[in-house]
């Protein structure tokens, strides 16, 4: 563990910006990975609605920082914060809804904060979305990739810390019992409503700062960036990952953000040979995006995490491994 | 003194009366039983005393104050701990977090605590974990503690359930067949549990059980009930002179010491 975080402290001294600006990206959606899989994979609540709490912080960033002026570093846990207090209030249905109905409830969440976020103009710019700044400390800038994935790379790890002491302490401990038997734990003392309204506070904090954070990554906000097609793709980070995994959770973002980048290189590998068929290959990807989280729900239910445990526990038997 | 007491208690379902205006109290300290037939209305019972029903009439008290309108993770908070008939444990978790999660309400970290860890809440980890290793030590379960339940045996996981409702510390334990479907060594060991609980730690216990040379060895009072209906009320000798009693046992089994 501490070796694959000192390779990810290291390694942008070895690589061009290209590679640190998508390590940037999947160090983001990490962050959002963590924060859906504490609800998802750990409290056992569904949500659908993750593109638009990105979408939340984001645009509570963009307009602490560009429409109010004041800093970066004040934006980012406020962003966090206004996220769970939105996460909490589209969390109060999951007293009464479970499952396919909270979704549903939840993909509501993601319609009507869209839905705000375009009407409400003069707050949010509408459609055409805000503009937003690298932050800077005194006259540095972290302008450059190698600086602002650090940054993201410090907020990765303090979620992972976090989450890894909430789930070996109370609070987190109740989460597990939420999700696993609800009649038990309320035998335990524990009030179903707080805690799942709790646990989408928890995880929207984290989705709202990773929100934030992209947005200040790519220096625009707009309604269109935080579609239920990001919502699905943070789905499928913590199915392909592995829910209730702080590791699947990262593995699962890692893959979802490079998969489309290296099927694009399949794709334009493929267009040399067959230069006509470049739109189909195009589609081909989109397909083959689905075809592997298919993949993963049938074959390996454990995700990513899974995998690497048994790569794991192989190489620790290795030379008995029979 | 008395720690429970129940009046007129009924519970419908649609037509069906599962509790048919019943009344018993439970002595504080004493080891209480509630028997009768399968589908008599004994774990409905517990489900109105631990707040998951809602009885349509009657009243419950404990330690004098009335229950019923509590939230039954409230109820918990009051001392009220229950061992469910079938095993309600958290499955992937170990021995240990599930006892853990037996002491929720004694805990205190929030999410803030919880996440920063090496404030307050590693210490508060070390200090329940010394009260949960007691009944680790008393139940002898110290070779599975780091063991994911799920992977338990049934006796073994039976065990835990009582564990777990004993790891709150409880001014009273509702036990619910802690020995249905356990071999005689088994039992043996449960009955001398519960004894041991009540002698040692003082804690009113409120047992389900089948086994009637269990229940009569054990109780100091009994109550027993028949299609919901309370058939009986008393010591262990004034129950198995009770002719109703009989009755609804005949052809069951028989009521023996
Ligand atoms: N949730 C429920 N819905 C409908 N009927 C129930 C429910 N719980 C219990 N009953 C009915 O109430 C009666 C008593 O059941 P129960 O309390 O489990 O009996 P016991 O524990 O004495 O075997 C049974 O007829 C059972 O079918
Ligand atoms: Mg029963």
């Amino acid at each position: 563990m501490l070796i694959l975080t000192a390779l990810a402290f290291l390694f942008p001294l070895l690589t061009n910006d290209y590679i640190v600006g998508l390590a940037t990206l999947c160090a983001i959606a990490s962050i959002g990975a963590i924060g859906l899989n504490i609800l998802t994979g750990f409290t056992g609540q569904i949500s659908i609605g993750v593109g638009a709490f990105l979408g939340v912080g984001g645009y509570t960033s963009a307009i602490i920082t560009s429409t109010l002026g004041l800093s970066f570093w004040f934006a980012i846990p406020i962003a966090g914060i206004v996220t769970a207090a939105v996460g909490a209030l589209f969390g109060i249905p999951s007293l009464r809804l479970k499952g396919l109905y909270l979704a549903i409830a939840t993909l509501a969440a993601q319609f009507i904060i869209l839905f705000v976020i375009t009407r409400w103009t003069s707050l949010t710019g509408g459609t055409s979305g805000m503009v937003l700044q690298r932050p800077s400390i005194g006259g540095f800038s972290f302008m450059s990739a190698d600086s602002y994935y650090y940054i993201c790379l410090a907020v990765l790890l303090f979620t992972i810390i976090y989450t890894l002491n909430l789930f070996r302490s109370r609070i987190g401990r109740a989460f597990l019992a939420v999700r696993d038997r609800d009649v038990a734990a309320q035998i335990m003392g524990i009030n179903l409503f707080t805690y799942k309204v709790l646990s989408f506070a928890i995880s929207s904090f984290f989705v709202g700062v990773a929100g934030a954070l992209l947005a200040h990554y790519t220096m625009i906000v707009s309604p269109e960036l935080y579609s239920i097609t990001v919502s699905i793709q943070y789905l499928a980070m913590i199915l392909v990952g592995g829910l209730g995994s702080i590791l699947g959770s990262i593995l699962g973002a890692i893959f979802i953000v490079l998969l489309p980048v290296i099927l694009g290189y399949g794709v334009d590998f493929a267009s040399i040979f067959l230069p006509d068929m470049h739109h189909m290959l195009a589609a081909f990807q989109e397909v083959a995006f689905g075809a592997i989280i298919i993949f993963f729900l049938i074959f390996e239910p454990g995700g990513l995490a899974h995998i690497w445990n048994n790569i794991k526990n192989y190489f620790k038997l290795w030379p008995f491994s029979y | 003194m008395a720690i429970l007491e129940v009046n007129d208690l009924s519970l419908k379902f649609g037509g069906v009366k599962a509790l048919d205006q019943v009344s018993y109290h439970v002595e504080k300290g004493e080891i209480f039983s509630l028997i009768g037939p399968n589908g008599a209305g004994k774990t409905s019972m517990l489900n109105c005393i631990s707040g998951l029903y809602t009885p349509s009439s009657g009243s419950i008290k404990f330690k004098g104050k009335e229950i019923l309108g509590m939230k039954p993770y409230n109820r918990t908070s009051l001392g009220i701990s229950r061992a469910f008939q079938n095993i309600a444990l958290f499955a992937h978790m170990s021995v240990l977090d599930n006892l853990k999660l037996g002491r929720h309400v004694r805990m205190k970290s929030g999410m803030f605590k919880g996440g920063m860890y090496w404030g307050g809440a590693e210490k508060e980890e070390v200090s329940h974990r010394r009260s949960v290793e007691q009944v680790i030590e008393f139940l002898e379960m110290q070779d599975i503690r780091h063991t994911p339940v799920g992977t338990l045996p049934y006796g073994l996981q039976k065990r835990v359930e009582v564990g777990r409702a004993l790891a709150l510390e409880p001014e009273l334990i509702l036990l619910d067949e802690p020995m249905a479907g356990m071999n005689s060594a088994e039992k043996e060991d449960m009955a001398r549990f519960i004894l041991d609980m009540h002698e040692l730690n003082g804690i009113t216990v409120f047992l389900i059980e089948h086994d009637m040379g269990v229940i009569m060895d054990l109780s100091d009072h009994i109550a027993v009930l028949d299609f919901g209906k309370r058939i009986g009320f008393g010591t262990p000798e004034e129950i198995q002179k009770n002719p109703e009693v009989i009755r609804a046992y005949l052809g069951e089994q028989e009521v023996t010491t």
